[in-house]
């Protein structure tokens, strides 16, 4: 789960970290106010995409009336296609460096990573790889000071910004550990003549541990009905094309959209409902889809926790009950697939063995109904 | 022969008395696997399967060797299972559960390694050495014994291709699963070390997808390392950037972890990549010609 900026910072206050004094406002009008009381600002766009201020997300404000008519332009805007709801008016920071701190998760060292680099306010990815420095953290040990020291070494960071550093980095390390955060991204982190503030934050949560964090808020990106599937606890992501796919598994599920994508059709969504779904969620995975308005059905399951007579079940169900009147391409092998593809010949259905074949046929029948 | 576990294989299931747990527990024992004792608290005394429970791992410890474990424990208490196996002295634990917390997981590493302990997942299917001892959830019948080491980040991609193989009567030395999490125990490059030491193992496939930079490893590994032929088939082709694909590792994030990325970096190791699940025993039949 992303946060937004403003999030992050109360976080960061809430850890100690220094931010800058800061109004978050839901109207234009707030923005005279917000700027009377800060002085010279900053105002940023509250929306969970990169690269705001290319886009003309964040803009600098000098009086009240200039805030004013700033923030009014920043909450007509559209960025990525987000509507800007709320907007952050800043103080503006007197910035003598921008440096670059984050903590992520390194997947191939399988422990937390610190990241710095006194190159920082650019993206990230534009950093060179010689002027970023790397540490692992053994997870066990947490970040020690000897660790911060070594970071400053390989930075070549000597002096006040060493002390800023050891004081500042085991905070964020902190605030990662315990709020179970995937990444916690200070970009730029500004060296200002009172020391080191974190002037932006982002900062992502493992969805995975959330239910240990009820006081965090929760933050929906999704489209409506990739929320639906997640209530469902469907794995579900809206894509362009005209057949709708279901199967079980990740990553089969991406293989048959691959193979769509193969033989010239053009998948609708991801949806994998793996994991051995009952008849229930079954047909609400069915339902969902066919909600969605595709031109064909293509459901592939490969049947080892997953039982074919229950998505059978699932579907004959659906479609007494709600009609399926569009062409569909079933493919049915695994666990008890003989009782399974008994209940879909029972209404006509005849499922095929190969994954191939259902694909293609699914493909056809895509070009011949549009 | 086979990698990692065999016929001598003593397993403990924690989590026994739960529904996955007592079902895969017959389903392990069917296929041969020495299931010796299972765990679950407050349900010690109890009988699954014909097999003994135990209150906790060291009870069962004292009553005989253990080499490996298989969780079918909820996500949230998975770290306290996993570190109790590792606390007992038990060298290989096989982590089923999807969604354990990516700091639980760390956690569960870092404490592996410092046990000397092979960690499998989270989120895998488990590992099979083909005939003799299955740890997982995988169906029974598609793993017959043969010359081919399969290992791969996602499950039912995997019976995919191994029924494939099934089909044209190519078996497998092992099979194992890495799981579709972002920290992971098993790595691509630690099963490929063990299939090229083991001499059953003629060749390899590698079922890799979106998402980190394992596969992009692997080839480095493969192509400074390793003498046996090594095809691969890789999933997310068509998926968009920056959206989980179902595995919370499978995601394209900042342009890192693309598809194209990954063919690239294999195929310059000489690693053919397959366009399609259905190609593959053709190319592994090439493949064990030459080897």
């Amino acid at each position: 789960m992303k946060l937004y900026e403003y999030l992050g910072k109360e976080l960061f206050y809430r850890y100690d970290i220094p931010v800058p004094h800061r109004k978050l406002i839901e109207s234009a009008e707030e923005a005279t106010e917000a700027a009377a009381e800060l002085g010279n600002v900053v105002i940023k766009s509250q929306v969970l995409t990169g690269k705001r201020g290319k886009a003309g997300g964040i803009a600098f404000a000098a009086d009240p009336g200039e805030a004013r008519k700033e923030a009014e332009r920043i909450f007509k805007m559209e960025l990525n296609g987000l509507k800007v709801e709320k907007v952050l008016v800043e103080e503006k920071l007197q910035i003598d460096q921008e440096l670059y701190l984050a903590l992520t998760v390194d997947g191939a060292a399988r422990c937390p990573v610190v990241l710095v680099s006194l190159d920082g306010g650019m993206d990230v990815e534009d950093v060179a790889e010689e002027r970023m420095v790397r540490w692992p953290v053994n997870i066990t040990l947490g970040l020690q000071d000897y660790m911060v020291r070594e970071i400053c070494r390989l930075l070549g960071v000597t002096g006040d910004l060493k002390k800023e550093f050891i004081e500042f980095l085991p905070k964020l390390y902190r605030l990662f550990r315990e709020l179970d955060a995937e990444l916690a991204e200070i970009n730029p982190l500004a060296l200002t003549p009172a020391g080191l503030v974190a002037a932006d934050a982002k900062v992502t949560i493992d969805d995975d541990a959330l239910y240990r964090h009820p006081q965090l808020p929760r933050i929906k990106e999704k489209t409506a009905l990739e929320l639906k599937a997640e209530e469902l606890d469907l794995a579900y992501v809206e894509l362009d094309g005209n057949i709708a796919v279901m199967a079980n598994g990740a990553g089969i599920t991406m293989a048959t959209l691959d193979m769509v994508q193969h033989y010239g059709g053009a998948p609708a969504n991801f949806l994998d409902f793996g994991g051995g779904a009952d008849v229930e969620r079954t047909s609400k995975a069915i339902e969902l889809l066919l909600g969605t308005s595709p031109k064909v059905l293509l459901i592939n399951i490969f049947g080892g926790i997953t039982r074919c007579d229950v998505v059978a079940e699932a579907f004959v169900r659906v479609r007494e009950s709600k009609g399926i009147d569009l062409p569909v391409s079933f493919r049915l092998v695994g666990t008890n697939e003989a009782e399974g593809r008994a209940l879909l010949g029972k209404v006509g259905i005849k499922a095929v063995t190969s994954m191939d074949d259902a694909v293609r046929h699914a493909v056809e029948l895509s070009v011949v109904s549009k | 022969m086979s990698i990692f576990i065999d016929k001598q294989t003593r397993v403990l299931v924690q989590g026994i008395t739960g529904k996955q747990g007592s079902f895969h527990t017959g389903q392990m024992i069917a296929y041969g696997t020495k299931i010796v004792g299972g765990i679950s608290p407050g349900k010690g005394g109890q009988t699954v399967e014909g097999v003994p429970v135990f209150d906790t791992v060291f009870e069962a410890l004292e009553k005989q060797p253990v080499d490996a474990s298989i969780l079918f424990i909820p996500a949230p208490y998975a770290k306290d299972a996993a570190l109790e196996a590792l606390d007992a002295g038990v060298k290989i634990i096989v982590l089923i559960p999807e969604h354990i917390p990516l700091h639980d997981a760390m956690e569960i590493m870092a404490y592996a390694r410092q046990k000397e302990a092979v960690i499998v997942g989270p989120n895998t299917f488990g590992l099979v050495s083909s005939g003799s001892c299955k740890i997982g959830i995988m169906p029974n019948r598609y793993f017959i014994p043969g010359p081919v080491g399969v290992v791969s980040r996602s499950g039912t991609l995997c019976y995919e291709i191994v029924g494939h193989l099934t089909d044209s009567d190519i078996g497998t030395t092992t099979v194992v699963g890495l799981g579709g999490d972002r920290v992971v125990g098993l790595n691509f490059i630690d099963v490929l070390e063990k299939f090229e030491e083991d001499p059953a193992t003629k060749m390899i496939i590698l079922v890799g997808e979106i998402g980190g930079s394992s596969e992009e490893e692997a080839a480095q590994y493969i192509a400074n390392s390793m003498t046996k032929p090594v095809i691969a088939y890789l999933a997310g082709r068509s998926a968009p950037p920056g959206k989980r694909m179902g595995h919370a590792g499978a995601i394209i994030e900042r342009g890192r972890g693309t598809f194209e990325s990954k063919v690239k970096a294999l195929s310059e190791a000489g690693v053919k990549v397959a366009e399609l699940p259905m190609e593959i025993p053709l190319l592994v039949k090439a493949a064990l010609a030459k080897a």
